[in-house]
């Protein structure tokens, strides 16, 4: 009773199916994939506050295509884009914009670390191939790691990673960590906490405000009273050049050494001013990088989009790069998907901020410059560590 | 925390109070009088720091730039408020929110086109840029206590505008009555336009006297304008007076919720919020 209905729906499927063999509808997917274009979605924020780091990305990840006659190994490129809007709430629904109705071959995204969490649920989900360009969050290459994501910027305990053996060497034993308490922050107190206590610091305490309040004189003036050697502190953007600010406002510049994550001041020395000389960061790159590498990357950028490069720029770049070596390796065939992922995993990307590679969790293993600011510029003093590579603790490919 | 610590959170409470007073008024004037929901008020804020950014820039003086400044935002106010508030105030306060919310969307992408997506420092004048030593390594700008005179002064000004003039009372009348004011032979349309203004400039000197201090960014008005509503839900939707007093509460709460519960102290405003409005459902001090 129950079997004859269902084998009419196999009779009348399966006709429908020779139909449709029969009209060329369904090609063979190799087939179809080889005729067609590569078709890259850009998922990043080109409104609000991170509009500017949306298109840099864009940029870099568009110069460095460019550089390779416009094309990923031999094939065309179609282009789709979407703007995230930095809108956590409508990651999923945008993400799957491009992965379900612009059925794009390589997603490209994003900037903020609650978007990126939608992506990497539709990424898992689908197993569409995605390449992080910024957003730091430690769960995308951790405990939900996957093998066809990558990032190809940091992960946010990276730059602090870097930073305890530094301010330990320079004789700053004692510090007070400052941040906003959210996701970011943590992570990047996780990375100076583990630092700072291996190289024999110790954290007199620990401060932190909501984010993104930006009222900071009341823990300053804590900060006056515990008297530490050194302010080691994770804030970025407009704020952090107000943070600088307010420092040096109440008399603990000079004091009290600051030190920072690097993006304490990417993109707001000039609105720090003064305030911001002498200010002690970690990052995996400064413009002020003095390698052949990077002055003809920041020559050709500003020559192609008539503005200068950042960090954000470069990070864009080396997705292009990223993306290209892996495409080159399959010759354009995206769908040769173990090839495709060995060749990125073992790709050694020559960047503008130096040579780095992959790690197994796909985060980038990577030096992180020491870097002090000096008349608007991040000047480098060295390498804080080298070969950096963030633990990856709980990711387990499968 | 010692009694010396303890002395100089209260002045960064009464210091960030003054400042959040300053924002607050303007809105809370306009929905007072007009009954008005400016959502736009943020974008205001905005606007005074970037009109001060670009005028000292151009003039070479931040005295200049907040002169000129102040005038052009009065102007720009009754503009505004000719082409498109003075439509709105009878109407629904959904179809004003719909206007100012959008309003939001036009003032950032004019900022965009008119001055870019850069932050920009604004320098703290000569006079102003020292600092007071209060203990061995902490000292008070004197920008900040200069802000806080800023306020004193606006708020003292406000009160005597509103309760001590000819113009006062008109607008008070007008407040209580509309109908029957204009049939006195008050130009009512004018108090409306003249209120207006006068919101506009209060939040756009907001800005101004602040963008030393906060930096020169897109986008800067939104979070201010959250603050903004808190305090007028707090100190009752429309009193001046009211917006004051929450605000120098809300100035307390903050400071010494950062420093004594940290864990919790993003919340602690809105639970003061909370419990105002659960005693006192509109607020402190009703219009």
């Amino acid at each position: 009773m129950t079997n004859s209905p269902s084998r009419r729906l196999v009779l009348t499927r399966s006709a429908a199916l020779v139909g449709a063999a029969g009209s060329g509808l369904l090609l063979p997917e190799w087939a179809q994939a080889q005729s067609g274009k590569i078709r890259v979605g850009l998922m990043l924020p080109y409104s609000g506050a991170f509009a500017p780091l949306g298109v840099a990305i864009e940029n870099g990840v568009r110069m460095a295509i460019n550089e390779q006659g416009g094309k990923l190994g031999g094939r065309e490129i179609e282009w789709f884009k979407v703007d995230d809007e930095s809108e956590p709430s409508k990651g999923i629904e945008n993400a799957n914009k491009l992965v379900q109705r612009d059925k794009v071959d390589v997603l490209i995204g994003t900037v903020h670390s609650g978007v990126q969490m939608g992506i990497q649920k539709v990424a898992r989900d689908s197993g569409v191939l995605t390449l992080i360009p910024n957003a730091g969050v430690h769960a995308a290459t951790r405990a939900l790691c996957a093998p066809n994501v990558f990032r190809t910027s940091f992960s946010n305990s990276q730059p602090t990673l870097a930073l305890g053996q530094a301010m330990v060497a320079k004789g700053h034993k004692k510090a007070v960590w400052i941040t906003w308490k959210y996701a970011a922050g943590d992570e990047a107190y996780e990375g100076f906490k583990e630092s700072y206590t291996k190289a024999g610091g110790t954290i007199v305490k620990e401060l932190g405000l909501p984010f993104p309040n930006v009222e900071f004189q009341a823990l300053l003036t804590e900060i006056a009273a515990l008297k530490p050697d050194a302010v080691a502190c994770f804030f970025a953007g407009p704020s952090g050049a107000k943070f600088m600010k307010d420092f040096a406002a109440a008399g603990l510049k000079g004091k009290i050494a600051l030190y920072g994550s690097g993006f304490l001041t990417e993109g707001v020395l000039g609105a720090a001013g003064p305030a911001a000389d002498g200010v002690m960061t970690t990052l995996h790159y400064s413009d002020s990088l003095d390698t052949p590498r990077n002055k003809g990357f920041r020559l050709e950028y500003a020559k192609a989009f008539k503005m200068q490069p950042d960090v954000y720029a470069v990070q864009g770049y080396d997705t292009g790069l990223l993306l290209v070596q892996g495409a080159n390796a399959v010759k354009g065939d995206l769908t040769k998907k173990p090839e495709l992922y060995k060749a990125m995993e073992g790709a050694v990307i020559d960047s503008p901020r130096g040579k780095w590679t992959m790690s197994k969790s796909h985060n980038p293993v990577q030096d992180i410059y020491l870097r002090v600011a000096e008349k608007g510029e991040n000047k480098v003093i060295g390498v804080a560590a080298k070969a950096l590579a963030d633990p990856g603790t709980g990711c387990r490919m499968g | 925390m010692d009694f010396v610590n303890f002395l100089i959170q209260l002045l960064n409470s009464v210091q960030y109070g003054l400042l959040l007073f300053m924002l607050a008024a303007g809105l809370t004037l306009i929905f007072g009088i007009m009954g008005v929901v400016n959502l736009a008020h943020g974008s205001f804020y905005m606007l005074g720091a970037y009109l001060a950014w670009s005028l000292a820039a151009l003039t070479g003086s931040f005295t200049l730039a907040i002169i000129f400044g102040t005038l052009l935002s009065v102007l720009f106010g009754l503009f505004l408020e000719w082409l498109l508030f003075r439509h709105f105030y009878k109407r629904d306060h959904l179809d004003q929110v719909l206007l100012t919310f959008g309003l939001i969307y036009v003032f950032e992408e004019m900022r965009s086109i008119l001055w870019g997506d850069d932050v920009h420092g604004v320098t703290i004048p000569e006079v102003l840029s020292a600092s007071i030593p209060l203990t061995e390594t902490l000292s008070y700008p004197v920008y900040r206590l200069f802000m806080s005179g800023v306020c004193l002064a606006l708020a003292l000004g406000l009160y005597l505008l509103i309760s001590k003039t000819r113009l006062g009372m008109k607008i008070r009348a007008g407040a209580f009555n509309h109908e029957m004011t204009e049939a006195l032979g008050v130009n009512i349309k004018l108090i409306h336009a003249l209120v207006f203004a006068l919101g506009v400039g209060l939040a756009t000197i907001a800005g101004m006297v602040a963008a030393p201090v906060s930096s020169v960014y897109p986008n800067m008005g939104s979070p201010v304008l959250i603050m903004c509503f808190v305090v007028v839900v707090i100190g009752g939707i429309g009193s001046v007076k009211g917006a004051l007093i929450a605000a120098l509460l809300v100035g307390l709460v903050d400071t010494f919720g950062k420093v004594l519960l940290p864990q919790v102290s993003g919340m602690l405003v809105y639970v003061l919020m909370a419990i105002v409005l659960l005693y006192k459902p509109e607020g402190l001090f009703k219009n």
